[in-house]
């Protein structure tokens, strides 16, 4: 039963993969290299082309151009029983007229592994359901037909185990407990986990690697950190997060530090987060890396004056301001509540600074709001 | 004067709460009443009559629990009895046989044609079923395309017939019973996820074990039900013997409908229906019970 392609491993490999569903194009000419053992994140909002990516991975879509390798084998056009690939489906798609064993056992059974009991209770021990092996998937809560589902691939040892939105049906509550189980499971077996989700959070918690996808390419791929912190295009800096972007023009390039003026003030921006092609700039901030003091306190760093509270709401760890400028936008501000001081009041006249290297620079002719619309965080 | 108040209110109040509870018994009474007009008084009128003799005319009988009458009309018509469920069976099985690949392109392969072949399999019903049956013989009698082309193919020879044989008879109850068979399979596959195939497929399993590992146990209860509605009336019917087979294909739904008609032998068709629901009903039951489906219905 085993072939050639079922016992294929090593990094999977996207080359030049497009989908095209009649004039849409679903995933456009994306490469992309997941290194082996990783826990890879897709990210993006509904629509982005990452579950049309994953489900050309696990061959239930039929690429319309480019190819899928893992290791050195072509996958492209292998049949799916074929693949060394598992899926854990979205709302898990267990089979109900079999027994959580069974269900467990399926995989192995068709390849006419030998041991298939041993192996069973072990997948069954590592999602700790060893008690429920005689029941019927419709007599398991979510979070447990979750685990059956993930059991039900791990067994069979895949190449590369596919993640489609696999916890999108559980509450906040056990969403967060399965996040560190599923990253605890994936470091135990070393399987590369290539997860598809639009929950940045989840993203962030889990994977090694992310790579935010929008409009069937990716935008960018790094760790989170790297992409949270020096996000390269404003998708990136509104998906992931919340973001403040002011437009400017780069008024001195010659230093570490580029000089870049914001409707009249100059603020430092490293040179090595610029990502803008010319002059014209969208200089990027967190709100949580800001500072804020009434008028006329002396700071350091980028400093701009002359702002003025619209709006502030406490919401316990934080207060989060929104701060209106002389140029009329309003910029975020989250506030850590540790200094003992009383929140600043609607209405207050305040002065806002950061220090220049959390300041990023993206060209400066995208929108300003991509992203934001599809972030669950802003609604 | 107050104490008298408050003891009409609670009589008020006991009224108003027997008039509550009495409605849903008001609301099950037109069922209730049509069960006992058109189902109960019917079936003991049949269980009385079973055991009933001859009185002093033609046509007129008297209770004398006589049980006998059940041993003399299964020794008087067991050939037909047993011919009857032979029929059933295969026409069952031939249905099943046809429907389970029409209602499977139905619900996966049809696309947007899905209605329109939906209606297609209900057109039948436009028209009586005894036309239909009427129709059969014409399409599988001398004249008819059939039995030239099967003659000219040197399948049939010059002497053999189509019309006034087992097969004729068996085909007939196939054809009238298929939708009864085609529509629950069709209404069973087409609520299958089409994800468990899918994982099915992820799982190693190619589209041959899926479709026997999934989509049929999947489909199971489709099965059962659509067996069921061809079984039980193909069983009791007496039209596709009478219109399509021969004096030695009749079934036990003939000999019924003569003892009535012909006979006048009213006791001895009511023991034959009587034997023939009891049997029908412990073949179902073994059967839905060995099927084993409730947990997926």
């Amino acid at each position: 039963m085993v072939d050639a392609s079922t016992s294929a491993h090593g990094d999977l490999t996207l080359k030049n993969l497009t989908k095209r569903f009649g004039d849409f194009v679903a995933v456009d000419d994306l490469d992309l290299v997941i290194p082996e053992g990783s826990f890879f994140a897709l990210l993006g909002p509904s629509g982005c082309g990452k579950t049309t990516t994953l489900r050309m991975v696990a061959g239930l879509e039929e690429p319309s151009s480019g190819s899928i390798f893992i290791g050195n084998t072509d996958i492209t056009y292998e049949k799916p029983y074929k693949r060394p690939v598992n899926t854990v489906f979205q709302n898990y798609a267990l089979f109900p007229h079999l027994t959580i064993y069974e269900n467990v056992a399926f995989g192995l059974r068709r390849r006419g592994v030998k041991d298939v009991d041993a192996q069973v209770q072990k997948a069954l021990e590592l999602v700790e359901l060893t008690h429920l092996s005689s029941r019927k998937p419709n007599q398991l809560s979510g979070g447990q037909q979750q685990r059956i589902a993930l059991a039900r691939a791990i067994v069979n040892r895949p190449a590369l185990l596919l993640l489609d939105e696999p916890l999108g049906a559980l509450d906040l509550k056990l969403r967060r407990a399965m996040q560190i189980e599923l990253k605890w499971i994936q470091t135990e077996v070393g399987i590369t986990f290539v997860h598809v989700t639009h929950d940045q959070e989840e993203a962030m918690t889990m994977a090694d690697t992310i790579a935010v996808m929008n409009e069937g390419k990716i935008e960018q791929m790094g760790s989170p950190a790297d992409l949270y912190d020096n996000p390269r295009t404003s998708f990136v800096a509104n998906f992931l997060g919340q973001s403040n972007l002011i437009k400017g023009s780069i008024v001195d390039a010659s230093g570490d530090n580029k000089v870049v003026d914001i409707f009249g003030t100059k603020i430092a921006l490293p040179a090595a987060r610029n990502h803008a092609h010319d002059s014209s700039v969208l200089l990027g901030i967190r709100p949580e890396k800001i500072r804020i003091q009434p008028a006329g306190t002396s700071m350091n760093g980028n400093i701009l004056t002359g702002g003025v509270i619209s709006d502030a709401s406490y919401i316990g760890v934080s207060t989060q301001y929104q701060v209106e400028m002389t140029w009329g936008q309003e910029l975020m501000v989250f506030e850590q509540n540790d200094d003992g001081t009383p929140p600043l009041a609607k209405g207050d006249a305040v002065t806002i600074s950061w220090e220049p290297i959390f300041t990023f620079g993206l060209a400066g002719d995208q929108d300003a709001n991509a992203g934001s619309e599809a972030n669950p965080d802003s609604e | 004067m107050s104490t008298a108040l408050l003891h009409t209110g609670t009589h008020e109040k006991k009224a108003v709460l027997s008039k509550k509870k009495l409605l849903p018994y008001w609301l099950l009474a037109p069922g209730i009443i049509w069960l006992v007009i058109f189902f109960l008084v019917p079936i003991y009128q049949l269980i009385s009559t079973s055991t009933q003799t001859q009185g002093y005319g033609i046509g007129t009988y008297v209770q004398t629990y006589r049980f006998a009458n059940f041993i003399d009309a299964i020794t008087s018509s067991k050939a037909q009895l047993i011919r009857s469920f032979e029929y059933a069976f295969l026409a069952t099985l031939f249905a099943l046989i046809i429907s389970y690949p029409l209602a499977y392109a139905v619900a996966f392969k049809s696309g947007r044609w899905k209605n329109t072949l939906l209606v297609l399999i209900v057109a039948p019903f436009f028209c009586s079923f005894l036309l239909r049956t009427v129709a059969w013989e014409q399409i599988l009698g001398e004249q008819g395309l059939v039995i030239k082309v099967l003659r000219f193919a040197h399948i049939l020879g010059a002497q053999d017939h189509l019309t006034a044989t087992p097969f004729a008879v068996v085909a007939g109850l196939t054809y009238n019973f298929l939708p009864f068979m085609t529509l629950p399979l069709y209404a069973s596959l087409e609520r299958i996820d089409i994800r468990m195939m899918e994982a099915s497929g992820d799982l190693y399993a190619n589209a041959l074990t899926t479709f026997r590992k999934v989509t049929v146990p999947l489909s199971m209860p489709g099965v059962v039900a659509g067996t069921l509605l061809t079984f039980i009336p193909a069983a009791g019917d007496y039209i596709n013997a009478e219109l399509l087979g021969n004096p030695g294909t009749k079934m036990i739904g003939n000999v019924i409908e003569a003892r009535y008609l012909e006979i006048v032998d009213y006791p001895g068709a009511a023991a034959l229906s009587l034997i023939l629901m009891v049997t029908i009903l412990i073949l179902v039951m073994a059967y839905v019970k060995r099927a084993g489906t409730e947990e997926l219905v």
